[in-house]
């Protein structure tokens, strides 16, 4: 079965600095991938150029067998390819539950084919909400949230674009142990309907707990990619973990 | 508070705007009409920049090269071929729109700053381009000789009062898009960019065709308020066309009103036009331009939601 | 059309006396802008403010221009420090700089400019001194002085800002505050207070640019829009907060400009800046020697 996501070989250079150097991955269907790697070992921006945010200089990115390159990111997101930030980026003037409808309008309601009814889009929100638990924060504005709110809020506008793959950027940072929890259950369960997901994490027992593949990134470079259990004893990544 | 549609707005609004029209008819006085028509094109202008720089957060500098646009656009057709003002209006916004949009490519993949200078730079290049092109006047200026009176058939009207009329048409209009497009899904797209552009690319909102979309119609209804203006002046040099005044005011209205919503341009439109006309008669002109840029400092400072802004937070405090 | 060599010598020196004096005009822009990331439209506003300055006490006092903008060096450094916090608290802290700062700063450049023509009025003023007349003769180029000076001095501040901001511990932490500003914090120096002395810094550049700009031609209130433009289009197409690329980019406008009135007029010389300034911005952001 071909790849859903694959990148190949790219690199991206800021000025001097190379933040990747020629970085090649591979994600299957409904595969649940963990991407660890230190701080500053260029993460986001592997996040950032595979969802268009950025443009990588050299190599491809190919998602659902079509060709990525040039591609803005919101023809990415519509091709299925949806993304969490990593610092919480909500739409301030609107509620949570308009904050869901963006990506449900611009999304979903424009892939062809799918149209929903109003009606429909406004149970879907609601649906949304209640899987993060903030229903009843509905109609409140993004500024009167927790932090944590706030990650589950973004993780909620992610789902909402109905993607073939997702990708959480540090979504967990900072929760209680429950709360890593019920973001892992509901990571758990989107898999089970077939997304597949990147997970880009430091809390290493929710990697270990959720990953089938990991890959590790090092200033800028894949130094790993197999089994966890195979990879957290490669003494290449003991060493860059140990020797920061 | 019940959600009025657009259709029904649209009949309230040409309502008033019937009203209105009677009445100044019976009053009938021409510097009432000249005055008036000050106004409401400033409604035009300042409900036209809010919709790129409110709704979407992209400040347009340059708002006078796109009123004088459609003013000189209105000149050169008068020289080429005589039409009626209306259809100068159509030529006007076709135009400023282009011009909108072919910026808007050059510049909106830009960041808002670099947009905002880029605005700046037309402006002074347009009126470069003006100044040295002896057809529509350059710096000579160019006179079109205003008819006193429109007559068709029996019906006869003085000409100041007509151009009162299509003017106040027009704001009208600018008023129901506006107000269309903050209730619509373009709105609330061009909401997303205003807050948080990487954001809503991400979500699958089209930034870069909004915001395209956002200039040409912003840079359209400028043109349009500008089509009538060689006919309300008489006399058009690239000074009046391109004057600050207008750069100033068209940021200046929608940002003491309110930016958030089509009532702020509206509100700061009626409220500092009124007091600029009163302020050109008693104070100088001068003095009245620099009130105008002390209010928009001030403001911006104090209450950055305007004057709306201020009510809402009011009546939001109260319900709490 | 017969190109005259004389001619065309003459207007390329012109040029680059212009150029370098636009490399100081730009030099404020370069760290508010180009470092600092705010947009100050009102800069030449500034300029202009410090050439009516010197102009006034020029005229009452009769000291030199020079010498007066030196002295103004302080008064504008504490002026830009007040922009600056007010700026910050207004709009840096809320995170609404985009908007609200660019109209802040524009309501600050009109209100200069209408506050000059209420005091000063519309008619154009000039400064006088013993070097604006005479000028140099080198072969058949002439060297006018009252450029030649201005030029001089202003090369002479430029590599003043240069130094300072590469040697000074100052100046490196403003360069360091372009770049990062929570590694400047966990130096345990304070990135705001270091912002502030930039933005007073720029605003006492812009002064003595100021008055630099009345010794080479009369100025009246408007012409600090002109100026708008050749500053931004200069600090563009140099590459933001590349301190070597502006002076370049100035110098190579100061020679597009002076031929283009030359050879085409003087009418149509404020569209060069311009026509530079959206022609990069169109197709090289980056700027020549751009980060």
């Amino acid at each position: 079965m071909s790849p859903l996501l694959h990148v190949d070989n790219i690199s991206k250079r800021f000025g001097g600095f190379t933040a990747l150097d020629g970085v090649t991955l591979e994600v299957a269907p409904g595969e649940r991938l963990g991407l660890i790697g230190p701080n500053g070992s260029g993460k986001s921006t592997f996040v950032n150029c595979i969802s268009g945010t950025l443009q990588n200089e050299v190599g491809s990115v190919r998602f659902d067998n079509k060709v990525m390159d040039g591609l803005a990111a919101h023809q990415r997101t519509h091709h299925g390819m949806a993304r969490s930030f990593q610092l919480p980026r909500p739409f301030h003037s609107m509620s949570l539950a308009d904050n869901l409808r963006i990506p449900l309008l611009y999304t979903v309601h424009a892939r062809p084919g799918q149209l929903r009814t109003s009606a429909e889009l406004e149970t879907r929100c609601h649906e949304l909400l209640d899987m993060v638990g903030l229903l009843p924060k509905a109609w409140q504005m993004p500024r009167d949230l927790t932090q944590v709110e706030m990650r589950k809020l973004e993780l909620a506008r992610a789902m909402a674009a109905e993607p073939k793959l997702l990708i959480a950027d540090e979504a967990m940072a900072g929760l209680s142990n429950s709360e890593v929890e019920d973001i892992l259950a509901l990571l758990f369960q989107l898999n089970e309907r077939g997304i597949s997901i990147i997970l880009i994490e430091h809390i290493m027992s929710a990697v270990m707990k959720f990953s089938q593949r990991l890959a590790v990134l090092v200033s800028g470079k894949k130094i790993a990619d197999g089994k966890p259990d195979e990879v957290v004893r490669n003494p290449e990544v003991v060493r860059a973990y140990i020797g920061e | 508070m019940t959600r009025v549609n657009t259709a029904t707005f649209s009949l309230i609004m040409v309502a008033i705007g019937v009203v209105i029209t009677l009445i100044a008819h019976a009053i009938g006085v021409d510097y009432l009409y000249f005055a008036s028509y000050t106004i409401l094109q400033f409604i035009v202008l300042a409900t036209a920049w809010n919709i790129l720089g409110g709704y979407c957060g992209y400040v347009n500098f340059g708002s006078a090269a796109f009123f004088a646009l459609g003013a000189y656009s209105s000149v050169f057709v008068h020289k080429v071929f005589p039409l009626p003002v209306p259809l100068l209006i159509v030529v006007g916004a076709l135009v400023s729109g282009l011009v909108g949009l072919g910026m808007g490519y050059l510049t909106l993949r830009l960041r808002g700053s670099f947009f905002a200078i880029a605005t700046l730079a037309l402006a002074v290049v347009l009126q470069t381009l003006v100044v040295n092109w002896d057809f529509v006047g350059g710096s000579r200026g160019a006179y079109i000789i205003r008819p006193e009176f429109l007559e068709i058939g029996s019906f006869k009207i003085p000409y100041i009062e007509y151009l009162f009329i299509l003017m106040l048409a027009l704001a009208i209009i600018a008023l129901i898009t506006a107000r269309t497009i903050e209730r619509s899904q373009l709105g609330f797209g061009f909401a997303t960019i205003r807050d948080d552009e990487l954001a809503a690319e991400a979500c699958g909102v089209p930034t870069l065709r909004l915001k395209l979309i956002a200039t040409a119609l912003s840079g359209a209804f400028m043109g349009m308020a500008g089509a009538p203006f060689p006919y309300y002046i008489g006399y058009l040099q690239p000074q009046s066309a391109f004057s600050l005044e207008y750069a100033v005011n068209s940021i200046a209205m929608p940002m003491i009103g309110g930016t958030t919503s089509w009532v702020g341009p509206l509100v700061g439109a009626v409220l500092l036009g009124t007091a600029q006309q009163y302020a050109t008669v008693t104070i100088s002109s001068a003095v009245n331009l620099l009130i105008v840029g002390l209010m928009l400092v001030a403001f911006v400072i104090i209450a950055p939601n305007g004057l709306v802004g201020l009510v809402q937070e009011r009546l939001r405090r109260k319900r709490s | 059309m017969d190109i005259s060599f004389d001619l065309l010598i003459n207007a390329i020196v012109a040029g680059l006396l212009l150029g370098g004096f636009y490399a100081a005009v730009t030099a404020g822009i370069s760290i508010s802008f180009g470092m600092l990331d705010i947009v100050n439209i009102a800069h030449p506003g500034f300029v202009i403010l410090g050439s009516y300055l010197a102009y006034y006490i020029n005229i009452h006092l009769g000291m030199d221009p020079i010498v007066v903008s030196i002295m103004m060096l302080p008064v504008f450094y504490a002026l830009g420090c007040l922009i600056y916090q007010v700026y910050h608290l207004s709009f840096e802290k809320r995170g609404q700089d985009a908007l609200r700062g660019l109209a802040f700063f524009f309501g600050l450049l009109f209100v200069t400019e209408v506050a000059l023509i209420l005091v000063f009025g519309v008619d154009y003023r000039y400064v006088e001194a013993s070097y604006i007349g005479p000028s140099i003769h080198v072969g058949f180029v002439d060297l006018p002085l009252r450029m030649l000076v201005p030029c001089v001095a202003a090369l002479i501040l430029f590599g003043a800002i240069e130094l300072f901001i590469t040697r000074t511990f100052t100046g490196r932490a403003i360069m360091a505050v372009s770049q990062d500003q929570l590694a400047l914090q966990l130096q345990a120096a304070d990135p705001i207070k270091i912002k502030r002395i930039a933005f007073g810094l720029s605003i006492a550049v812009a002064a003595v640019a100021g008055a630099l700009l009345i010794i080479i031609q009369p100025v009246e209130p408007s012409v600090g829009r002109e100026y708008i433009g050749r500053v931004f289009a200069i600090c563009v197409l140099g590459g933001l907060g590349s301190m070597p690329g502006t002076l370049i980019a100035a110098i190579l406008l100061g020679i597009v400009e002076s031929l283009t009135a030359t050879f085409y007029g003087p009418s149509w010389a404020p569209a060069v800046a311009f026509g530079f300034l959206l022609l990069t911005l169109a197709f090289r952001p980056a700027g020549l020697l751009g980060r």
